[in-house]
């Protein structure tokens, strides 16, 4: 009777933490002694959690059809646990006997972000040696960037690629099986390679994407690289709250990551996001106002970019499991300082997020998947306007925009309450010209609201969805973005501008010839 | 009573920061009279290596959730948690799952 209410749990507490004891065999082989304790209660040995851990990642993709045969794919390395765990898996997924094979081709990205979390060029070099290192011994091709290249990033980052993919979903099974015969014909005739052979020669091209950033004889090179990181510092500086240079760092790694991915020919890119970070992520951009491109953000597979997809086959491990991985069976990992490393508790709301979730997972130990959980059974929708109208997608996360929504929103009522509050001054300054001194000289007179930075500001953040906007205001300084930005959000804007001009006659022009393209 | 004892204790996944960047401690615990187990082990700690914001890896007589503690390897949730009584030689990992370490 004891035993039964135990494996229940009382009524009291129905989902607080049995105990489990060293005495319990794995659940799994019923025979060793186990090491861990996964999900609630189970607990796992040795062996049988490595076979259940590398089962999972090559399930993960066998479910999601996502990977074809013989892609491209980039793998997004930072060094932390989880993104080394993926390589691992990776890895592993190559070396396997022919009928269980992985059979894409990969190459990884790290990206140097030193320089915004206060990295001196010594640890960060230090860093750096230490992740080759990683790199070289994963035998695959690599790209190894630094966050300051995002100044010298195309504009066209900016812009959604549209893709058609060969087939769609159904037509998986015959590309394997395509690409198996052909592997099949290559091997029967013809001189074969030997897929050692090729992964040498791909490890042959690594190519180090930053000539100059690191110590090479030019001087010219070495100055522009102190002028980048100096102006890398400058923007983050000009950004007011944490919680924004967190958002900010995030879109500017992406956009570094994504224009790898172009250059190089790749057309899918691991992310190692696990589900302890992915159940966070859910929260903090419900937090932030991203609610609308949960979806995207979060979900396995995300096409914002159209032709790159990004998909995140470590969401289902938790932080935990991926932690015992590395540690049971001897992955490296780089430990960078992140933004928020030795934080205070409160100082952002992801960190704010975070210590919630932990809080209660240590208490309740299925907190995080359940949140992950519910995360999963979002999905993206085409927008109302049918997929022939291409949405307007946000400038800095290209999600589509959430922000042309009817009246009687939130978001309006925001607009609005923001409009009056700002209407308010130069309707009370004539009664007391005391508000032009202080500190508000630089700005010019209150009373004068066309100031440059503010105009500026004012056609920015129609560009952007609700989200960018709140990261956009709490960055003082929008001269200090980069270049790519700046000038993308220009063309939108002389090309809306246009439409504006033009648009009766587009009307008409339809209306006349509605065929004509 | 109990005996001095000799541990081995590492940290990870960014813990080590708040211990000078150490990774690896050899240590030997004083005699005390009751013996020795992770809660007072933890309080060592908190007194003898941790160099700074002790709230970011100690919270109340536990460690901050999103810490794993190994005990020789193994979950320390199968070694009855605060109340497992160490031996002279068990190696004891604490790794932070945390962002940022």
């Amino acid at each position: 009777m004891c035993q039964a209410q135990e494996e229940y749990g009382g009524c009291d507490q129905p989902r607080r933490r049995p105990r489990v004891s060293c005495a319990q065999k794995c659940m799994k082989c019923k025979e060793a002694s186990p090491v861990l304790v996964i999900r609630v209660g189970d607990a796992f040995c040795k062996a049988c959690f490595r076979e259940y851990f590398v089962h999972k990642f090559r399930a993960m993709l066998g479910k999601n059809r996502a990977i074809y045969p013989g892609e491209k794919v980039l793998l997004a390395l930072s060094g932390g646990p989880a993104s080394s765990s993926m390589l691992r898996q990776v890895q592993e997924g190559l070396s396997r006997e022919t009928a269980k094979k992985l059979r894409f081709m990969p190459g990884i990205i790290y990206v140097d972000e030193g320089a915004v979390c206060g990295q001196s060029l010594a640890e960060r070099e230090k860093t750096l040696l230490q992740l080759e290192t990683v790199l070289q011994a994963s035998g695959f091709p690599y790209h190894l960037a630094h966050l300051e290249e995002v100044f010298d990033l195309p504009s066209s980052i900016l812009q959604r690629v549209p893709h058609h993919p060969a087939g769609p979903k159904d037509n998986y099974k015959e590309a394997v099986e395509g690409f198996i015969r052909q592997q099949r014909q290559e091997e029967g005739g013809g001189p074969s390679v030997p897929e050692r052979q090729i992964q040498e020669k791909l490890a042959k091209v690594s190519v180090r994407d930053a000539p100059g950033m690191e110590g090479l004889a030019a001087p010219e090179a070495r100055l522009l690289a102190a002028v980048r990181t100096e102006q890398l510092i400058r923007l983050f500086g000009s950004v007011k709250t944490l919680t924004a240079k967190e958002e900010l760092l995030q879109t500017l790694r992406n956009h570094l990551i994504l224009h790898t991915a172009r250059a190089h020919g790749y057309s899918k890119v691991m992310m190692g996001d696990s589900c302890t970070r992915l159940a966070v992520k859910l929260l903090t951009n419900l937090s932030l106002g991203r609610g609308a491109s949960l979806a995207m953000d979060t979900g396995f597979s995300d096409d914002r970019h159209g032709d790159v997809v990004v998909v995140r086959p470590m969401r289902e491990y938790s932080a935990k499991e991926i932690a015992f991985y590395n540690h049971l069976f001897g992955v490296p990992t780089v430990f960078t300082p992140a933004l928020d490393t030795k934080a205070l508790e409160k100082a952002s709301i992801h960190r704010v997020i975070e210590r919630f979730l932990y809080g209660l997972q240590a208490e309740f130990p299925s907190t995080v998947s359940t949140v992950y959980r519910t995360g999963e059974k979002l999905s993206v929708t085409p927008g109302d306007a049918g997929p022939a109208a291409e949405p307007e997608r946000c400038l800095l996360c290209l999600c589509t925009l959430d922000t042309n929504v009817e009246d009687g929103s939130a978001l309006q009522a925001i607009l609005v309450s923001e409009r009056l509050s700002q209407q308010k001054l130069p309707a009370a300054a004539p009664a007391g010209r005391g508000c032009c001194l202080g500190a508000e000289e630089q700005r010019g007179c209150c009373m004068n609201t066309t100031a440059p930075g503010a105009d500026a500001r004012a056609d920015f953040l129609p560009l952007l969805c609700y989200g960018c906007r709140l990261t956009i205001k709490d960055t003082t300084c929008l001269e200090s973005l980069p270049l790519y930005v700046r000038s993308e959000a220009e063309r939108r804007k002389r090309r809306a501008a246009m439409k504006l001009e033009i648009q009766e006659f587009l009307l008409e022009d339809e209306a006349v010839t509605p065929g004509e393209s | 009573m109990a005996a001095p004892m000799s541990l081995l204790v590492e940290f990870g996944g960014g813990a080590e920061l708040l211990f000078d960047g150490v990774k690896k401690h050899q240590v030997t615990l004083p005699c005390q009279p009751e013996p020795w187990d992770i809660r007072n082990l933890l309080k060592w700690i908190k007194q003898n290596l941790l160099k700074e914001r002790p709230e970011l890896f100690i919270q109340g007589d536990t460690v901050r959730p999103g810490i794993l503690v190994l005990i020789n390897d193994a979950d320390w949730e199968l070694m009855g948690e605060l109340d497992y009584k160490l031996q002279d030689q068990d190696n004891v990992v604490f790794i932070s799952t945390l962002h940022g370490g």
